[in-house]
């Protein structure tokens, strides 16, 4: 075996301190809880509930009963029902940062909004980027109706790509129509809960609330068996004490009132421990995703879910910068090796710039080979038994060199992680004649390849059918749905 | 006199550079006792020394923390100077007023209370409504307090949306002329709120206070 190289920040000791303060957060200080549902649950689980402050004081024993009963392997499929990701222990899977706002378009370098068309494009490009082992709903559209954005993009997703989809809801009325979306495509809902093919997001507010909107996601997310996952964002300095230490603390309380919530809603439900956390800039009032110390409490805090034997979460291969440039290539490449390192199970932010606001195509494509050399890297250096030693060192290599030994040929492959030609190897010369093209440039050349070769699995039309019938009804309530026929009218 | 007044609003000044709140309050209790003009200590005094803070802030010479607790000691002055301006015939000059809170369904806070404690620590009237500020009651508020600027926060691109309902409200309301809505928080943009049909935008509590400065025509006494 070879030996998986780690990252690990803090130590067994500090991991149970962070715990147990956390718990005792819980206990003494409680979290403030919006839902009416939530708190009910709640309540009937003996949890003390401050009534007039909405805020809930949980005990340890609660949370270690939950903490039990959240299963310790999560497995989602792809929409043709084949395994994609197998979150548990050190296992990795990078999928696109998700809900930005904008869109970089390279051509005309400028950040805009994006529309139908880029969602289109962005899902099929998804589905050709081999280390993407998962989508997402990656962009917001700003063509449709505002009311109707988070499903609307669930729709685009399942239409053109096949991986499972980490996604999430902006509106309550939101969970309905995309979870008949995806139990359209598995056929019942029995069959979703066996083989889920999309993770929702839910997300705490710092400091340790639980609006009406999230709180509820996470009851949905429960009682369908749609894995949830965490996203509790603590702020350092700002909605969160200024140490990592502090902010730590805090997010494992958040993490642990949403696992009590959701485990209390529907025993046995799968549940994510993750977050986005960031460093808070003093200078700017931003929330820096690219920041080291951003990174070190994603990693600690994955070290921390893993105690607790969960699958893990986190926002990590990212970037601050709001163009293709050196920045966005080091905040992103450092940030996919660490969560690599880590072992964080699901790693989302693939293409993101602008904190979590802007995607980009050729981001993107360049992030996939990060994403490649960091699978190589957690591969470990392999010990081969076979020839030994110094069989390798004859006197015939040592002599004309080892490129055709048959030790060459039978391990090259294996061991050297090839990368597209996004990642440029010629030589000056080679470089020159192809026309002193940037890895960005290479990027935008690739995209059209990827998207035009369609290789991707093609939905049955019946099963296309029945996703445009859920859209449409919808849509027909924001007066929409004329508008979509005309942009779907094949279907 | 002269001389000593100037070493005064110094003094003030310097307390804001600071961000010392109690010796804000000591020399805003003495200068009322002493009978300074109080417009003089606010506008030289306290006021530059947050018009200092801001410029070294956007200069990356000054922390976020700095910012607020030089504001809060601003505020703390002017609530005391406030005092004898009240009480005098004149009465208070009317200070531009604003309404300011976050979003329904949004409850984030940080933002929007930077941008209400730097308003008014540039001598804008705040009234701050709080978080998940549902759109009827931005309406509401509108009408019994009448402000100059109505500024909607939102984090959440989920939640920015309400900010529509907002502004139909007050259409509806026949409110929409009468003041200036400003936009704000992660999501927005300037194409955001010509979209949904507000007047402004700010990147920044910096920004927020220049453009609600920029609309009064109010020019920065700035040293």
């Amino acid at each position: 075996m070879n030996r998986r190289p780690k990252l690990e920040l803090l130590d067994k000791r500090r991991i149970e301190q962070i715990i147990d303060d956390a718990l005792e957060l819980l206990s003494k200080v409680g979290v403030f809880v919006e839902n009416k549902e939530g708190l009910k649950l709640l309540d009937e689980a003996g949890a003390k509930i401050d009534k007039k402050k909405k805020r809930v004081h949980i005990k340890s024993e609660l949370v270690q009963r939950c903490l039990k009963s959240a299963p310790k392997e999560i497995k989602v499929y792809d929409r043709v029902g084949r395994l994609a990701l197998d979150l548990k222990g050190y296992n990795i899977h990078f999928d696109p940062g998700s809900a930005a706002l904008w869109i970089y378009d390279l051509k005309k370098d400028k950040i805009r909004e994006p529309v139908t068309s880029d969602l289109i494009r962005f899902a099929q490009l998804t589905d050709g980027l081999k280390y993407l082992k998962a989508q997402s709903t990656a962009l917001i559209p700003s063509d449709v109706p505002k009311e109707i954005a988070d499903r609307y993009r669930l729709f685009i997703s399942l239409l053109y790509s096949s991986k499972p989809v980490v996604t999430g809801t902006f509106v309550k009325e939101g969970f309905e129509v995309m979870r008949d979306m995806l139990v359209s495509i598995r056929g019942s809902e029995d069959d979703l809960r066996r083989e889920p093919l999309a993770i929702f997001d839910c997300c705490p507010s710092p400091p340790l609330k639980w609006s009406d909107l999230t709180c509820q996601n996470l009851i949905d997310c429960a009682k369908s068996g749609i894995p949830a996952e965490l996203v509790s964002m603590p702020l350092t300095g700002a909605t969160a004490p200024v140490t990592l230490t502090g902010a730590l603390i805090q997010h494992t309380a958040e993490n642990l009132s949403g696992i009590v919530i959701h485990q209390l809603a529907q025993k046995g439900s799968p549940i994510i421990y993750g977050g986005s956390p960031a460093c808070f800039d003093m200078r700017t009032g931003t929330t820096p995703m690219g920041a080291i110390e951003t990174m070190m409490i994603d990693s600690s805090y994955n070290q921390i879910g893993k105690y607790f034997g969960l699958p893990t979460h986190a926002y990590m291969g990212l970037s601050d910068s709001k163009t293709l440039d050196y920045q966005s290539g080091l905040e992103s490449g450092i940030g996919a090796i660490l969560a690599g390192l880590s072992g964080i199970n699901v790693i989302s932010g693939p293409g993101m710039l602008d904190f979590e606001s802007c995607q980009s195509m050729e981001k993107l494509v360049i992030d996939n080979e990060i994403c490649g050399m960091a699978y190589r890297l957690i591969e470990g250096i392999a010990f081969r038994k076979e020839p030994p030693f110094l069989e390798l060192f004859k006197e015939e290599y040592l002599e004309k060199g080892f490129l055709t030994s048959p030790h060459t040929l039978k391990w090259f492959k294996e061991e050297v992680f090839f990368p597209s030609q996004v990642i440029d190897r010629f030589n000056l010369g080679e470089w020159l004649k192809k026309g002193k093209k940037t890895a960005v440039w290479r990027a935008n050349e690739l995209i059209e390849k990827i998207i035009s070769s369609k290789s991707f699995d093609e939905l049955s039309t019946e099963k296309k059918n029945e996703l445009f019938k859920i859209i449409q009804s919808d849509a027909k309530k924001y007066g929409f749905d004329q508008e979509l026929k005309k942009r779907f009218k094949s279907l | 006199m002269e001389k000593k007044l100037k070493g005064f609003l110094e003094e003030c000044y310097n307390a804001v550079l600071e961000g010392d709140k109690q010796k804000a309050e000591k020399l805003a209790t003495e200068a009322v006792k002493s009978g300074y003009d109080p417009y003089l200590v606010i506008e030289n005094g306290l006021v530059q020394g947050i018009e200092k803070l801001g410029e070294r802030w956007e200069q990356g010479t000054c922390f976020l923390p700095e910012l607020v607790l030089g504001a809060e000691a601003v505020k703390a002055g002017i609530s005391i100077l406030q005092e004898p301006i009240l009480k005098s015939k004149a009465g208070r000059k009317n200070l531009p007023r604003v309404i300011i809170g976050t979003i329904e369904g949004d409850i984030h806070d940080i933002g929007k209370t930077l941008v209400a404690t730097m308003l008014s620590a540039n001598g804008f009237e705040v009234i701050d409504l709080g978080v998940d500020v549902k759109s009827d009651n931005f309406v509401k508020m509108a009408k019994k307090y009448e402000p100059k600027f109505l500024c909607l926060s939102s984090l959440l691109t989920t939640t920015m949306q309400n900010e529509i309902r907002v502004i139909e409200g007050l259409k509806k309301a026949n409110l929409r002329k009468k003041l200036k809505v400003m936009v704000g928080g992660a999501p927005a943009s300037l194409s955001w709120a010509k979209e949904i049909g507000a007047d402004l935008y700010a990147e920044n509590a910096i920004s927020a206070v220049k453009v609600a400065q920029r609309e009064i025509g109010h020019e920065s006494k700035r040293k």
